[in-house]
């Protein structure tokens, strides 16, 4: 394995900067959008339930089927890649964002309704801070769900450590199934284990 | 011109057959101490949450300085008023003297004259600020969190207090000195207070005037000894009597 990475480090580099690449792309558009829909979802119990039941469908079909079927639309590549994974993350985002907000200290939230706060000051000065540990958590399974799903994303020429797995799956090499393997795991078990210590400090 | 006016009030809560607040008209004046007695769903709470906007009435109107409060923005309605709940209800991400003055820095007061403002409340509320103002909400005991909550209520110097059962979590002993105290401190103040209950003793002690209330009705609402000399109705005479005869107990045992 190391022989294989000394022989050939631009094989092994090349898809793991890929692949941190497409995870951190795919954080930073779904983040921006769970956010928006949550500010959304908190104005209403409807759009709430709307929001959730319909990424809890997507999060539902099988990624190899969506990527499949966002080809026809936005073709092989990084784009449909970034579009799937981004799905995903809906559901995970805004399911953790809303019962955490919704479910942060009543009483408090009445109080501040009470003292003269606007419903969006309540969300920014109590909600949001109250709430911080389930937004952690929702955030943290977002990065390792996408790091897992990102690897299948080679299927539809997306790159990233997926390459080296279909690559020495298909040539039986077992270094290249070998790094594959233990980068993308290790990637998400090493991500897992640390964000789960900031998010017991918060 | 009354400060708070209730006029044919009626609010009905779409779970329930009949109207939480029946038909209720008062006139409160500037500067009384009005309590409002009750037993739990007699719509107490709810009069109360009608008059900062909590609520909106489904009939007749309540006026706030003469003005009909359905043409204010509640949230300038609510910070003209202060409001204290029974759960207090402290931001627990916040330090005593962030929650005190959480609605000053929305509104973009210079620092030095929130933190005066927060140790001048502290002490008046009888809390030593350089002790008090840089702790959290949970080191302190139920009794401290509610003279906290008091302190927020009065940031903003309003003329009207609202404070919904703000003693009824708390035990007797504290609950009594709080009273007292809260008293002393209103003589200097001077507020207009609204003060809902369900403990008779309370309502009449601290009461000018008391609105008794059962059902969404308003039954009575007179000083207490015009209340305990004629009472309006059979429900408002047996409150009296049970409170009688919880006093005969504590004769009888002495």
């Amino acid at each position: 394995m190391i022989e294989y990475l000394k022989r050939h480090p631009e094989k092994v580099i090349g898809p793991l900067t890929e692949h941190i690449w497409l995870v951190l792309v795919t954080l930073v558009i779904s983040l921006a959008i769970a956010s928006f829909l949550t500010v959304l979802a908190m104005r209403s119990e409807k759009v709430s339930d709307l929001l959730n039941n319909i990424f809890s469908l997507v999060y539902s079909v099988p990624s190899l089927a969506l990527f499949a079927l966002l080809i026809p639309i936005t073709g092989l590549g990084r784009t449909s890649a970034v579009i799937v994974l981004t799905l995903y993350n809906q559901y995970l985002l805004l399911r953790n964002f809303t019962t955490g907000l919704r479910e942060a200290d009543p009483v408090a939230c009445e109080a501040a309704k009470g003292i003269g706060m606007t419903d969006m000051q309540i969300l920014t000065r109590i909600r949001i801070p109250l709430a911080r540990k389930a937004i952690f958590a929702g955030i943290r399974l977002a990065i390792v769900s996408t790091v897992g799903i990102a690897t299948i994303a080679a299927s539809i020429n997306a790159g990233g450590l997926g390459i080296l797995l279909f690559e020495g799956l298909r040539t039986m090499n077992i270094p290249k199934i070998l790094w594959g393997s233990v980068l993308s795991a290790g990637m998400a078990v090493l991500l897992n284990a640390v964000l789960k210590m900031v998010e017991e400090k918060m | 011109m009354p400060i708070i006016q209730y006029d044919n009030v009626c609010k009905k809560f779409d779970n329930s057959g009949r109207l939480a607040v029946d038909h209720v008209s008062a006139q409160i004046e500037k500067g009384e101490f009005i309590t409002i007695l009750g037993s739990s769903g007699c719509g107490k709470t709810t009069l109360l949450k009608l008059t900062n906007r909590l609520y909106d009435p489904d009939e007749g109107k309540v006026l706030v300085d003469g003005e009909n409060i359905a043409n204010v923005d509640p949230v300038a309605l609510r910070r003209r008023l202060g409001y204290v709940i029974q759960q207090v209800g402290l931001f627990p991400h916040m330090t005593i003297r962030d929650n005190i003055t959480v609605i000053p820095q929305l509104m973009k007061w210079d620092k030095k004259r929130m933190d005066e403002r927060a140790d001048e409340l502290l002490t008046l509320v009888g809390l030593a600020p350089s002790e008090y103002r840089d702790r959290y909400p949970h080191q302190l005991s139920g009794g401290q969190q509610q003279r906290v909550g008091l302190a927020r209520a009065l940031v903003l110097d309003p003329e009207i207090l609202l404070m919904d059962e703000p003693f009824g979590a708390i035990d007797a002993i504290t609950r009594l000195n709080l009273q007292n105290e809260f008293m002393k401190i209103q003589e200097g103040l001077g507020k207009t207070i609204l003060f809902v209950t369900h403990d008779i003793n309370e309502a009449f002690k601290l009461g000018s005037r008391v609105m008794v209330m059962n059902e969404g009705k308003l039954l009575q609402f007179d000083t207490p000894a015009e209340i305990v000399k004629n009472p309006a109705d059979s429900f408002v005479r047996s409150l009296i009597e049970a409170a009688r005869s919880q006093e005969e107990f504590w004769e009888n045992v002495r």
